[in-house]
């Protein structure tokens, strides 16, 4: 097959090229820099998941609960303008959040946390609400027609057929929080944007990359981690991934 | 038993109000299959929803067996009427086995129980229990969700069925099919059904009674046979269809028209025999010729027996087709147009020969109940339904 044979040779390919990079950052003494900084990272790399989880869960516990009222049919008439409002709140960049919040609440883990958590919420709200409102109206009403409360319909139905969705939401919101954290360095929170801003005030490019190298990694590594929960928890019948 | 009583919604659009069902008051008695027939947006489907709440009626009460339902609880009220819609509605995050055992466990029946229901129930469904229980919805054809659906509606044997086009979206073949199953099912189950259908044909196969609504009014409620031998209106005529005699086909069997006297011959006969039948018989071409177990060897030709001398044995051909006492009319009239025939062999279980059925016997049949209809006295176009059979 021609095209294996294509995929072979480029695989073949990424491997001397990536080979070729290590003899050169190990010989240019790169490697030994970044080794220096290890346990910086490992400090900051800390503090940043911390940032990440305590803002991401404030965030993922009011956004499924707001998500699910704004879907609620009583709610029907203000939730596309609650939605409208949450969207202009995207809009404005972090760093103007994180500015903000900062002179409100002054400077350290607080205004950061805040300021993450306000990043984070919408993309979460919104698919928890698009995913409610994209179960099909006929399961609604077989849901109903067969002697479900609107609670037992919500959690038997409702939110599973929603979970896919919103898992995707939640997982596109953790990765910018991830992203996002290194900003919280600017309000003295800490994270790993200490090295990378550091590291760009210095002029310093292996400490700028001790910084981005692991935020990268960790924004992979969270968004491989939700999809894992995802594949398990979103139930078999409404998962594309497992079909 | 299922009764409305002057049922009657309102929805408020802002174009104004609209009725979309308008008093409507009808009975169906325990173990029927009422078909609600008409065009969209009639109040067909108003109307059944109404009898669950899945739309909320403006005015009117249900009764179900005698109860009045305005004074139950909607969850529980719903959890004793299956519910069956066009969409199917499986809950895709279920199993199929989570999904047909979901109101006994609403109902907070214990695990043993319920299992075995659901066996029981792909039992009755024709469908493997162990190849399809741990399955999901998504990886069944249509066909086979809609038997699911049918089966989870009846998964807490409720008296009464609520069934919103359920073959509705199933192929033309398919749908047959389960009409059939589902016909044969509600023999043994006796449900009492409101069946919710735009399509005549299958309300005249699957419906004990037929309802027309027309605007949210119920214009005419009978049993088929009545409905197509004596529409009410002219709308119900034009529903029905120029073809409506022809419908009723499917309605009558074999054995209500059969007579027993057929004229026949024996192999040893001559064909003089034979010719003097006929002509005693008033066939036109051909007289039928039986062994001595009374089944049907061979024909006899008009034109052979006239023109040729011998014994019957020597000179028949082969019979062309018969009928049996169960046979629908519109089967025979079908095998006579194929078969350039005017009357028909008609066999027994055992294939005997035990009589005949004549064209001029089933457009006497489908020609008595009109003329009877026409003379009883004129139809007003007004509007109230005659209660031809059904209203107390």
């Amino acid at each position: 097959m021609p095209t294996l044979n294509l995929a072979g040779a480029l695989r073949l390919l990424l491997l001397v090229a990536v080979f070729f990079a290590g003899v050169w950052s190990q010989s240019s003494g790169v490697i030994d820099e970044f080794i220096f900084y290890i346990p910086d990272i490992r400090y900051l790399a800390a503090q940043h998941l911390w940032l990440t989880a305590v803002s991401g869960s404030l965030a993922i516990l009011v956004a499924i609960p707001l998500g699910i009222l704004l879907s609620r049919p009583s709610m029907a008439r203000i939730a596309e303008s609650m939605m409208q409002v949450l969207n202009v709140g995207t809009t404005i960049p972090t760093l103007a959040v994180l500015a903000l919040s900062m002179s409100f609440l002054g400077i350290g883990v607080v205004p950061a946390v805040f300021g993450l958590f306000v990043a984070t919420l919408l993309p979460i709200a919104r698919n928890t609400y698009a995913g409610l409102k994209g179960v099909s109206p006929a399961l609604r009403e077989a849901a109903s027609g067969i002697g479900m409360s609107p609670v037992q319909r919500l959690l038997k139905v409702e939110l599973p057929n929603a979970l896919y969705v919103i898992f995707a939401g939640i997982r596109t919101a953790l990765t910018i929080n991830v992203g996002t954290v290194p900003l919280a360095f600017l309000i003295g929170a800490g994270g790993l944007g200490e090295l990378i801003f550091t590291g760009i005030d210095l002029y310093d490019p292996v400490m700028m990359l001790a910084g981005a190298i692991p935020t990268a990694v960790l924004a992979i590594g969270v968004d491989i981690l939700i999809a894992s929960i995802a594949f398990i928890v979103v139930p078999r019948g409404v998962n594309p991934s497992r079909a | 038993m299922i009764r409305l009583d002057n049922l009657t919604k309102v929805f408020d659009t802002p174009k104004g109000a609209v009725t979309a069902a308008d008093h409507i008051s009808m009975e169906v008695p325990a173990g029927e299959i009422c078909i609600l027939l008409g065009p969209s947006g009639c109040g067909k489907t108003t109307t059944l929803k109404m009898i669950n709440r899945i739309v909320r009626p403006t005015s009117g009460k249900v009764f179900i067996d005698g109860e009045d339902t305005s004074a139950l609880d909607t969850q529980e009220l719903r959890r004793n009427l299956g519910y069956v819609i066009q969409q199917i509605g499986l809950f895709p995050n279920m199993t199929i086995e989570e999904n047909i055992t979901a109101v006994p466990r609403l109902l907070g029946w214990d695990k043993d129980r319920y299992k075995r229901r659901a066996r029981e129930l792909m039992d009755m469904i024709a469908l493997d229990a162990d190849a399809f229980l741990k399955r999901y919805p998504s990886e069944l054809s249509g066909g086979q969700q809609q038997r699911i659906g049918v089966a989870r509606a009846l998964a807490a044997d409720p008296p009464v069925m609520l069934m919103d086009e359920p073959f509705g979206a199933i192929d033309p073949i398919n749908r047959a099919v389960i009409q059939d199953e589902f016909l044969k099912m509600q023999q043994e189950l006796k449900k009492t059904i409101m069946f919710v259908s735009h399509d005549i044909d299958e309300a005249i196969k699957m419906g004990n009674r037929i309802a027309i609504f027309r605007e949210g009014k119920l214009v005419q409620y009978s049993p088929p046979d009545d409905l197509l031998a004596a529409p009410r209106n002219a709308f119900v005529e034009s529903f029905l269809g120029e073809d409506r005699a022809l419908k009723r086909l499917n309605l009558v069997k074999v054995r209500e028209l059969a007579s027993d006297e057929i004229g026949v011959v024996r192999p040893e006969d001559t064909l003089a025999t034979a010719l003097e039948r006929i002509e005693g018989f008033g066939y036109q071409n051909a007289i039928l010729m039986i062994n001595d177990k009374r089944q049907p060897v061979g024909i006899i030709h008009r034109s052979v027996a006239r023109t040729t001398s011998g014994y019957c044995r020597d000179h028949f051909q082969s019979v062309p087709t018969v009928v049996s006492l169960d046979d629908d009319l519109r089967k025979v009239a079908s095998l006579m147009f194929a078969y350039d025939m005017t009357w028909m062999p008609c066999v027994d279980d055992e294939g005997r020969v035990c009589g005949q059925i004549t064209q001029r016997a089933i457009t006497h049949h489908l020609g008595s109940r009109y003329r009877a209809t026409q003379s009883s006295g004129p139809g007003d176009d007004t509007g109230t339904p005659t209660p031809s059979a059904a209203e107390e």
